[in-house]
């Protein structure tokens, strides 16, 4: 925190670097200094029971995936650990730098003389973005995978800056914003995140991606239910990623699932109003009305899993 | 600004003068002439660069050399013994797992690991420990061979 302090915004915090690195090379993170965190005793935290878990921000996804208790109590969790990248990677990388990672962009995410050759965009060095050039904000997406399941799962992140430190839900850190996808301040770091119990929620993560392993997601759906004892459904959290600037809760289908049972046909409902509410613009692979679909059909296959029905072939729109 | 930084590579410590810039794959192929670890994307989207640091393989291109200090490097020369390859890499030459042979040395070291952690891996297994290798001409079914022969001979018991 001294050196931060000292070397002011030309310094940036690296913890495992597979963000932080490629950027550095792309030249869209250029810190004067960079002051590693990987083996900061704060950050490696690590208790998980059927009575929640407290993990520090510098677990390694790796360990997230691999964890028998994560994998006993928060299965959705080490799942979608596994889906981050590639072995070498997960290695290295943290759960804090997953959960602060940067947003991406067809647009930025490309060399110094690629960005030069279109005039840069407005996530680094020109005020135009690329995507849609007439507006006034940046819409680089919010591409990690283990928030939305930790949103999902509800749980609280501890933010510390010098002897403060504050804990507030995960979800309240993000906003719409391409440029600057956190409200963290300068000076803040994540120490770690605090799931409650998982007793009673049944969680599941969905990722869709054009290959099985490095890929980014280009739509990301976790589903958290919770059923009272006859089947209805008392609580219900379903939160997208990968297709806007934050971690985007699904809201209105939600609400549609909350005092109902599970069906086929409530699922469906869900399904129509996830594919209304997501709206992905072009600054990933694939097309918009691809990821659109798989929106949807992400979050039925997600709730058919809950649910345990069966898979359907048939498919509408 | 240079630094002397003590590193250990393939169990042996050397001292070495660097920049704290450096990535550990530009410390390993430049300044210690160890060139078989491959550079290749230079992003952590390949795995031609990978190493294994503390017995894990890892993205050398993706960690800072200064980071690697009092940790343990392996790096694909250290799989020979005495000048013998192993058998994964004999498995590797009679099974035609290396065509171009720039990405070999990256799944090496993957399949290294994979097969100390677990010697008689199922397909797959091997599949998802080398998920993070590309390879543009054998079309990996030779190389998922190549482990397999190694395991059934043994490789990774010795250890």
């Amino acid at each position: 925190m001294a050196l931060l302090a000292e070397h002011g915004t030309d310094a940036m915090l690296m913890a495992g670097g597979t963000d932080l690195l490629p950027n550095i090379k792309h030249r869209v993170a250029t810190p004067e200094h960079v002051v590693s965190i990987r083996d900061l005793p704060e950050l490696q935290g690590f208790e998980v029971s059927e009575h929640g878990a407290t993990l520090g921000a510098g677990t390694r996804l790796s360990r997230l995936e691999h964890d028998p208790q994560i994998r006993r109590v928060y299965p959705a969790l080490a799942e979608s650990a596994s889906l981050i990248s590639v072995p070498q990677v997960r290695a290295v990388g943290t759960l804090g730098g997953n959960i602060c990672l940067d947003t991406r962009c067809n647009y930025y995410n490309q060399s110094y003389e690629w960005r030069q050759a279109i005039g840069f965009c407005m996530k680094r060095d020109s005020p135009i973005c690329r995507v849609a050039p007439g507006g006034d904000r940046c819409w680089a997406v919010a591409s990690a995978d283990t928030v939305p399941v930790l949103i999902a799962l509800r749980a609280d992140v501890e933010v510390v800056s010098g002897h403060q430190e504050r804990v507030l839900p995960l979800e309240a850190i993000y906003q719409d914003d391409g440029l600057e996808p956190t409200t963290l301040t300068f000076g803040e770091i994540v120490q770690g995140i605090k799931i409650p119990p998982p007793h009673g929620y049944v969680t599941v993560y969905q990722k869709f991606r054009l290959r099985q392993s490095f890929d980014f997601p280009l739509v990301g759906i976790a589903v958290s239910i919770r059923s009272d004892i006859s089947g209805i459904v008392a609580e219900a959290r379903i939160v997208m990623t990968a297709v806007a600037s934050y971690p985007e809760r699904a809201e209105p289908a939600e609400r549609l699932l909350v005092g109902a049972p599970l069906t086929e046909e409530s699922i469906l409902a869900a399904g129509n109003a996830v594919f209304r509410q997501a709206k992905p613009m072009d600054n990933t692979a694939g097309t918009i009305f691809h990821r659109k679909r798989m929106a949807r059909i992400l979050v039925e296959r997600a709730l058919r899993r809950i649910a345990q029905l069966p898979e359907t072939m048939q498919r509408v729109s | 600004m240079k630094a002397l930084h003590d590193l250990r590579v393939n169990g042996e410590t050397v001292q070495v003068a660097f920049e704290p810039y450096k990535t550990l794959l530009e410390v390993l192929r430049e300044d210690l002439n160890l060139t078989g670890t491959k550079h290749g994307c230079e992003l952590g989207e390949c795995g031609a660069c990978t190493v294994l640091i503390d017995g894990e393989p890892v993205m050398s291109c993706l960690y800072l050399g200064v980071e690697a200090e009092g940790r343990d490097i392996e790096t694909v020369e250290g799989l020979a013994d005495r000048g013998e390859p192993s058998l994964l890499q004999h498995a590797f030459a009679e099974t035609g797992g290396a065509q171009c042979g720039y990405c070999t040395p990256g799944f090496l070291m993957s399949a290294t690991a994979l097969l100390r952690r677990n010697p008689e891996p199922s397909r797959d297994e091997i599949k998802q420990a080398l998920s993070g290798n590309l390879c543009r001409c054998t079309g990996y079914i030779k190389i998922f061979d190549a482990v397999e022969l190694a395991a059934r001979r043994g490789e990774g018991r010795e250890h």
